[in-house]
């Protein structure tokens, strides 16, 4: 046996990857629903904590700070392994996508109000000035003078976090969510054979090159005129 | 005389240990052009932006035909569509069309709808002589049609007054004569205005009134010709004489 043929055998062994596709479809599906709703919830709430941020109450503000902080701070698997193993003790037994769910969500949160924050921050104060001297009131002029100028300066960075956290759904194998990732090992233990995992980083690829090119043309396309 | 257009008694403001305003009272007729002169520092700006309540007074009193604005049960956002400003640095929406910037506050607040807004915003448009540049956007116009489209955006909405912070002094001298010409033609319909500037060309040929400040407080006011002319406080004359070497 040629050292290639080693190799193939190893990483791409036609049998196992054929017999095991259907769990890392399952696995596909999962992850993209599971993204899906990551990037939805995670994105919003992070553009309410700005909002509110914005209404500059002192010890709301300190609060928003201290959450952005800590879920900025924590490594994502550490919130995961936390929320699964800590929650049943307080009597609430989450589930594996639940909780994998729910600690993306709050880290994507964090990153969202930060990068959210940054944008509002950045329209000059005349904008707001312009707008409350015709009469808008604030709500008037957040929604339609200060969000439209200050979501188009956040796009890019938030494309890129956005695809850094979602990734972050293959830790959720850690604690047997069955996403790509989780499928992938456990074909593996059971076929004794690495070629699933290949067929799990392809399964990635399928799913996140788009999202990345994506993220790139959005890049381009919002660059900042003036 | 008729009714005074805007009238503020003893204001005050204060910006932490600064005392910015020191008791200033003004009063403005109907049709009145007053321009407001002084040293950077002097509180002019703040004593404008006051009486929109862009700025908090910290005391005093500002009645702007006739809605108290310091009262807190007069709705501020109605009482500021009364109230026109112009800014230094134009302020334009740069996510809106110069159309969409003139009637945006007419469809939000005025609850006007859009073919009714669009053809008032037009109006004021045309009436800056900026018809033709409807569907520009802010980063397409030059500086003086930038700051055109800012007081269509001001005008569109009717106000009682209009307010102007220091409109030509971001602007390329060339660029400052349409601004003033547009001013000057609002004076003529018979606008009350409210002049920050230090277009000193500009105050001689067309304001009814001169307001000299420095420190926070108004030191001599009058006509064109006797602030420019012959002015009696010390500090007056040196001012003037300042600005009319350069």
């Amino acid at each position: 046996m040629s050292s290639w043929d080693r190799f193939a055998d190893t990483f791409l062994n036609a049998a196992v990857m054929a017999k095991y596709l259907p769990n890392i479809i399952d696995g596909f599906f999962l992850t993209v629903g599971l993204a899906a709703l990551v990037v939805v919830s995670g994105i919003a709430a992070g553009l309410v904590l700005a909002v509110v941020r914005s209404l500059g109450v002192r010890p709301l503000n300190w609060l928003i700070i201290f959450i952005v902080d800590l879920f900025r701070a924590l490594p994502p698997l550490v919130v995961i392994v936390l929320l699964y193993f800590g929650l049943p003790s307080a009597g609430f037994t989450p589930t594996a996508f639940g909780t994998t769910w729910a600690s993306l969500s709050l880290v994507l949160m964090a990153f969202a109000e930060e990068i959210f924050w940054a944008g509002i921050t950045a329209v000059p104060r005349g904008q707001w000035e312009a707008a409350r001297s015709t009469g808008l009131t604030f709500w008037q002029t957040l929604s339609s003078v200060v969000l439209p100028q200050a979501i188009r300066l956040t796009i890019p960075p938030l494309t890129n976090r956005t695809i850094a956290i979602t990734k972050g759904t293959a830790l959720g194998s850690v604690i047997g969510l069955s996403e790509i990732l989780s499928q992938a090992s456990s074909a593996v233990s059971f076929s004794f054979n690495p070629s699933p995992l290949t067929l799990g980083a392809a399964a990635y690829l399928i799913l996140f090159l788009p999202v990345v090119v994506l993220g790139r043309w959005i890049e381009t396309r919002f660059a900042w005129q003036r | 005389m008729t009714r005074p257009i805007v009238e503020a008694r003893a204001l005050h403001k204060h910006f932490g240990a600064l005392h910015v305003l020191k008791g200033i009272d003004l009063t403005v007729a109907e049709r009145e052009l007053v321009f407001v002169i002084g040293p950077s520092g002097s509180g002019k700006s703040t004593l404008l932006r006051c009486l929109n309540r862009l700025e908090e007074p910290s005391s005093g009193s500002i009645i702007v035909d006739g809605i108290d604005l310091l009262d807190r049960h007069t709705d501020i956002n109605r009482a500021r569509q009364r109230i026109g400003m112009v800014f230094q640095s134009f302020n334009l929406y740069p996510h809106m069309t110069a159309l969409g910037n003139v009637t945006l506050a007419l469809r939000k607040v005025a609850g006007k709808r859009r073919p009714e807004a669009d053809a008032i915003g037009g109006a004021a448009l045309a009436r800056v002589g900026l018809a033709d540049r409807a569907g520009h956007y802010p980063n397409q116009l030059s500086g003086g049609q930038q700051q055109r489209v800012a007081i269509a955006r001001a005008i569109a909405l009717e106000p009682r007054v209009m307010l102007f912070d220091e409109p030509t002094s971001a602007l390329d001298p060339e660029l400052v004569g349409g601004v003033l010409a547009v001013m000057r033609e609002l004076r003529e319909s018979g606008m009350t205005m409210v002049v920050v500037s230090h277009e000193m060309g500009f105050a001689r040929a067309a304001a009814d009134r001169v307001l000299f400040m420095d420190e926070g407080i108004i030191v001599e006011q009058g006509p064109p010709a006797q602030i420019f002319g012959e002015p009696r406080e010390e500090r007056t004359r040196a001012f003037i004489g300042q600005i009319q070497r350069h």
